[in-house]
């Protein structure tokens, strides 16, 4: 006998499921143990709730011309503007405060990124319901499909699609979506094939439920858990691409300037020494990306082994 | 007797695992990669009468769940037919098709498995019906409350989730979902297994209770012997994807043919049996996949003849309702 | 006559954020040499975690609170994990329900019983293969030659179950836990691998601890039984004084409830309602909800209660039997 595996076994086999909590309860208490991913979702809410109110709590709007004097042009953090207030985070080449730009720029790559991530997820859902529930031939053509799109980097893929698309904000959220719904589908499909065999489906088709209500009703719902975790993990991904490809400078126009827009027109500044036009923007990237990635991580260890065993096993 | 009310006929149930295309490539290459048939269930023919419990016993590979699931209309028969009622399941069609459909219902071993972890336990025994239009949407739940205090389940937990539910509960659940649609025939497939003794024997009362109240048909099958002795009027037993023996309950439990059958109800556990020291049969169940030429049994029957290595014994009768494929016809006992 | 094992006021409980679940609430029994005791519960009533508590394998948040775990005289409750690891596998041995909690997926058998063998005794590879291979013989695995090579996953069911067995009794173990190890198997294999057991154990004169729910398979096997219910032995003794004359109501409801002991086609006797919540357990008797001899009495925990052979904690106990 291995000692290792031996101790691995669960001595808390045979206790009873506890009633009194939710699932919904179980894993808010589940989530809250790490105190780490409780911190990012923390940050990560107020990182949202600056991006929403950014034109109530911003000195400055940055794109209304009225409100920018290229006087106040490259400042460093902590000077006083035109205007009278600080800029703390000192101002870019046309004069615009950058905490200002920082949060309206916040604005764009989180709904560019929430917008494609959700378009994609439903596309990805859809396919990968149809692949896991009808099987055979369709599932084949439906998986290469997926494969062979998987197979390609994702900013390359982007970037193809743009070069074919031309520039705008339209076509960069299709390019992401395009670039992410692969994700979707697999993960779908993966946990549908699971659900798929279990005995309730069975005795829907029993009790000759329609296959649409099959799908949408009793597997849907059943693969949401792991959708959840690959979702924020996606969308974070989704907001670097879209500022990998900004940087490049074929992602978003100049006219509603992301993180990644933000960051390109700093750097021709860098090898001057007026490092924060490009870092501070970088620093609101990096630690949005972080804290969605912390929590997407942490979300993986409470929901998908055993939410749905009700704690028993 | 009546005219049966459900019939299965030469009913086979294969399932080939097919190649994709690494695995043609890699059989092309000699990688020594085929098709996999496993032939489930083998031309396996018998009727149930109105208001009969049939046991279907065997041990697992045998294939008793899927001729259940064939019963239930969840899998297609390979060949053959299933008779419902005197019509073929698989000519109907419409409104016909949809009433066999809810005649049949089925309930399933795994009371973790077999209920929608998200969905509540109305709508969980309340969708088929409304769905059908057995009742209304606003009649819906004085029609859940009335199935469920049916089945012993208290009506105030129906807005509860599976998982607050013991195991013997959670059953119940799944007995009141199938008597929603108000079925005739009902296919128990392992429905006590998982569950604690003292919750076995209130669920077979259970299915006492309903069988006379709704005067249900039943298909029970298990692996447990003594389980299927108190509740069947007649018992089927299948060996790897066979039936070996067939015949009422009291016939195969006192006066055993098939020497498969002998060595089942030898084997089984039982309270008045202690410290026995008996030599237990020999051998492994062999694998569906390469089932042994001739009678599936011959190679762990302690009285095989070379014959039994040869050709598939028949089903033949033995007395008045009591068959048995095998070529010794019981001359060894 | 020394005991194996003697058990002792054993609580183990596991502090969990809905409360303190007491798995194991007081238990006690012995065994000795070549005996074969079947703990018979359902589930939630802690017997997989007394065996546990046992070989020392409670992870937290369970831990054993109370209570004296002496093995051939040695107290091992709370022992330290070196001392745990020197008899487990070696002179305790357990035996799960899914004999891949023993076996590594990925090594073949007689790496892994060459393995099991060296890592408490000093012997030499070839006599370890010879050892190990012998063993297979003896659990009924037929060509053990061949199967040696096996990697787990090209074995049946059956076959690894025996396999696990094998590997616990290779070091000659003085005690063996199995935990439901038939329950998942089918009859006719079940049969043959209690018949193993049984002839291992007489050869060898190991002890055997049989945790099950099936009190047909613990009839088949076992000299003494120990009845468990809500984390205590409600009914101990030998096995033909507790089927034939049981004593606790909870092990009269249960031996009338298998079919067996019922009229064909009559209702099934049945236990009321079900087992408690380990989180919550009723002050007094845990049994008195289910009970049908309860009384006023039974707000009051019983005590354990010795007659002649058999110990049962009961107020009311059917001892009409007994007495006859």
């Amino acid at each position: 006998m291995s000692d290792a595996t031996a101790e691995a076994a669960p001595p808390e086999a045979t206790i009873q499921p506890v009633d009194a909590e939710t699932p919904f309860q179980r894993f808010v208490s589940e989530f809250l143990d790490s105190k780490v991913a409780t911190a990012a979702f923390l940050f990560l809410l107020a990182i949202i709730a600056l991006a929403i109110f950014a034109p109530w709590i911003t000195p400055q709007n940055p794109y209304d011309l009225a409100q920018v004097d290229v006087l106040d042009g490259r400042l460093a953090p902590g000077s006083e503007a035109f205007a009278g207030y600080t800029m703390w985070l000192g101002s870019d080449g046309a004069g615009r405060d950058l905490y200002s730009a920082i949060l309206y720029g916040l604005r764009i790559s989180l709904s560019v990124g929430v917008t494609s991530g959700l378009i994609a997820l439903v596309i990805g859902m859809a396919v990968g319901l149809l692949a896991a529930y009808t099987g055979g031939r369709t599932e084949n053509v439906i998986m290469r499909i997926v494969d062979l799109q998987l197979s390609f980097p994702a900013a390359l893929v982007a970037l193809m699609l743009i070069a074919i698309l031309g520039k705008g904000v339209d076509k960069i959220i299709l390019a992401l979506v395009v670039a992410q719904w692969a994700y979707y589908a697999r993960t779908v499909r993966a946990s549908a094939l699971v659900e798929r065999h279990k005995e309730y489906v069975e005795a829907a088709a029993c009790l000759g439920i329609s296959h649409a209500r099959i799908v949408f009703r009793h597997i849907m719902p059943n693969c949401l858990a792991p959708l959840i975790v690959v979702g924020t993990v996606q969308t974070a991904s989704a907001i670097s691409l879209e500022a990998t490809l900004s940087f490049l400078g074929v992602g978003m126009p100049q006219t509603s300037p992301s993180l990644g827009v933000l960051i390109a027109n700093g750097f021709e500044y860098m090898l001057s020494g007026r490092y924060w036009i490009s870092v501070f923007p970088g620093v609101a990237l990096l630690v949005t990306v972080v804290s969605i990635n912390l929590v997407g991580d942490h979300l993986r260890d409470v929901l998908n082994p055993r939410l749905n065993t009700g704690g028993g096993k | 007797m009546s005219a049966p009310l459900l019939e299965i006929r030469n009913v086979s149930k294969r399932f080939v695992r097919r190649l994709d295309l690494a695995g043609k490539i890699a059989s092309r290459l000699g990688a020594g990669v085929s098709e996999e048939t496993v032939h489930a269930v083998d031309n396996v023919s018998f009727s149930i009468a109105k208001g009969e419990v049939v046991g279907l016993v065997g041990e697992s590979g045998c294939g008793k769940s899927t001729l259940g699931r064939v019963v239930a209309g969840i899998h297609k028969p390979t060949e053959g037919q299933v008779f419902f009622e005197g019509q073929d399941v698989a000519a109907l069609t419409g409104a016909r098709k949809r009433e066999a459909t809810l005649a049949i219902q089925m309930i399933f071993q795994d009371p973790f498995a077999s209920l929608n972890p998200r969905m509540r336990v109305e709508d969980i025994i309340g969708e088929a019906p409304v769905y059908h239009g057995l009742t209304t949407r606003a009649g819906a739940a004085s029609y859940v409350d009335e199935i469920m205090t049916k089945v012993g389940l208290d009506p105030s937990l129906k807005k509860r989730y599976p998982h607050q539910f013991s195991g013997g509960q959670r059953q119940r659940i799944g007995i009141a979902r199938a008597l929603a649609v108000k079925p005739k025939f009902l296919v128990c497939d392992e429905a006590i297994a998982a569950l604690d003794v003292s919750i076995q024997a209130q669920v077979i009362n259970l299915f006492m209770d309903l069988r006379e109240e709704f005067d249900l048909t039943y298909l029970f099958i298990s692996h447990d012997l003594s389980v299927v002795e108190h509740i069947a009027d007649r018992v089927v037993i299948m060996y790897l994807g066979r039936v070996v023996e067939s015949a009422g309950t009291e016939n195969v439990f006192e006066r055993p043919v098939h020497p498969y059958t002998s060595a089942l109800l030898a084997e089984a556990p039982r309270l008045d049996q202690r410290k026995r020291a008996f030599v237990p049969i020999k051998g492994e169940i062999p694998s569906p996949l390469e089932p042994p030429h001739g009678c599936h049994f011959h190679p762990r029957c302690p009285h095989a003849v070379p014959e039994c290595s040869a050709d598939p014994p028949a089903l033949e009768t033995v007395r008045t309702d009591h068959v048995a494929a095998c070529h010794l016809r019981g001359r060894f006992v | 006559m020394s005991k194996t094992l003697e058990v002792s006021g054993l609580k183990t409980h596991f502090f969990m954020r809905a409360g303190v679940a007491k798995a194991v609430d007081g238990v006690d029994f012995s065994i000795g040499p070549g005996e074969v005791m079947g703990l018979v519960g359902e589930s939630g009533s802690g017997k997989s975690i007394t065996g546990f508590s046992i070989i020392g394998l409670i992870d937290p948040p369970g831990r054993i609170v109370e209570g004296s775990i002496r093995f051939k005289g040695a107290e091992i409750a709370n022992a330290p994990e070196e001392t745990l690891r020197t008899l487990r596998g070696n002179r305790i041995a357990m035996i799960f329900q899914d004999p891949m909690m023993t076996l590594n997926p990925v090594l073949r058998v007689d790496t892994q019983m060459i393995e099991a063998l060296q890592a408490h005794k000093k012997i030499g590879r070839h006599d370890a293969w010879t050892k190990a291979r012998d063993t297979l013989g003896l659990v009924g695995i037929p060509a053990p030659d061949e199967r040696m090579r096996a990697y787990p996953h090209q074995l049946s069911g059956g076959m690894r179950q025996r396999v696990a067995i094998a590997t616990a009794f290779l070091n000659e173990p003085d005690l063996i836990i199995a935990d439901e190890p038939t329950t998942a198997l089918d009859v006719t294999i079940q049969g043959q691998i209690i018949h193993e057991a049984q002839e291992l154990c007489r050869r060898s004169g190991a002890s055997l601890i049989w945790i099950t729910h099936d009190l047909a398979v613990v009839a088949g096997i076992a000299d003494h039984i120990s009845v468990m219910y809500a984390g205590r032995i409600v009914e101990q003794g030998d096995i033909d004084d507790v089927i034939d004359r049981p004593a606790h109501p909870y092990t009269v409801g249960l031996l009338g409830s298998v079919p067996t002991a019922n009229n064909r086609g009559q209702k099934l006797y049945q236990i009321r309602g079900m087992a408690p919540n380990i989180l919550a357990l009723p002050t007094g008797c845990a049994f008195k909800e289910r009970c049908p001899r309860r009384s006023p009495d039974c707000e009051t925990s019983p005590e354990a209660t010795t007659r002649g052979e058999k110990i049962y904690r009961c107020h009311h106990p059917h001892l009409e039997a007994v007495e006859a």
